[in-house]
């Protein structure tokens, strides 16, 4: 009985001691807490920019894309188009790594093929538009451009790697 | 859904929000600057790798770093690394990709970093 409660409320127990921690912190004038209070608030103002987003697009797939027409495009025979639309797919989202796993999740489910998912998941990494703007802004275009230019080849080539090692290997990705 | 991705989620921003407590910025651009060399594209890529930094700190840093007089080829080792490894995120991810594969894209991505840092490092 009282493990069947801890396993309801184990996801929250982070949770509910940080917000403890924080408001206790704010109290008590606890400045290490505020500190981290404070860079919590920076990574979830980032998180609420990228999250609605995240949801459109699995929201999208979902229900307006047949697998037929996923498979097709993206699966195992697309080819270099389909490297070129999961990478212009990527290129249009935000956030960090962990937000793509959903979309690579429904992109499996419709039956994209594994290079593809990867391919994806490498574009999501580093060739992010808005992430490049900041980064033209931070670090110059010279540095922006040779950075993608190598990373690119590198992570398509990653994509073949993992295609090639997992093939019969009944590859899958889980719904979380 | 929602709920099972959020709550993940903020789990992680908690624990980024911990790690950069307990490695500043500070902390990182002192041992990542100028003249750092081998050991400090080393600390980069281990650093990257583990830890995730939102955006808003991590490009500051990257750009104090370049002004500061870093190499070329450990502000890119680190910046890359913090993209496209996540220990941090690592239980999350064997959550949907298994352990096999999970673990497997964090090694595969740590090398290509780790040769995008050198290539940008010859190249710029």
């Amino acid at each position: 009985m009282i493990k069947k409660h801890f396993e309801k409320i184990k996801p929250y127990i982070w949770l509910a001691s940080f917000v403890i921690f924080s408001v206790g912190s704010f109290w008590f004038g606890f400045d290490p807490g505020r500190t981290i209070y404070q860079s919590f608030t920076k990574s979830f103002i980032e998180m609420i920019t990228f999250i609605p987003f995240l949801f459109i697009i699995v929201g999208l797939f979902d229900v307006w894309f047949p697998k037929e027409k996923i498979e097709k495009h993206i699966g195992k025979d697309s080819g270099i188009k389909g490297i070129l639309m999961v990478v212009i797919l990527a290129m249009l989202q935000a956030g960090p790594l962990y937000g793509a796993f959903p979309v690579a999740y429904i992109l499996y489910k419709k039956g994209a093929s594994i290079k593809n998912i990867f391919i994806y998941l490498g574009a999501f990494s580093t060739l992010k538009i808005p992430m490049l703007g900041i980064e033209i802004g931070y670090l110059g275009l010279k540095f922006t451009l040779a950075r993608t230019l190598v990373a690119l080849p590198l992570f398509i080539a990653v994509g073949y790697f993992m295609e090639w090692y997992l093939k019969n290997k009944n590859f899958k990705i889980n719904d979380v | 859904m929602f709920k099972n991705i959020v709550v993940p989620f903020l789990n992680i921003l908690i624990l980024v929000s911990l790690l950069l407590f307990i490695v500043p910025p500070q902390m990182i651009v002192k041992y990542l600057g100028a003249g750092s060399g081998a050991i400090g594209f080393a600390i980069a890529a281990v650093v990257g790798s583990i830890t995730l930094i939102p955006g808003f700190i991590s490009y500051p840093i990257a750009s104090g770093l370049l002004k500061q007089g870093a190499s070329y080829a450990t502000v890119a080792v680190f910046m890359t690394t913090l993209m496209m490894v996540g220990v941090v995120t690592l239980p999350l991810e064997i959550k949907y990709f298994g352990k096999r594969v999970a673990i497997l894209r964090n090694l595969l991505n740590l090398f290509v970093a780790i040769i995008i840092g050198l290539l940008i490092g010859i190249i710029l």
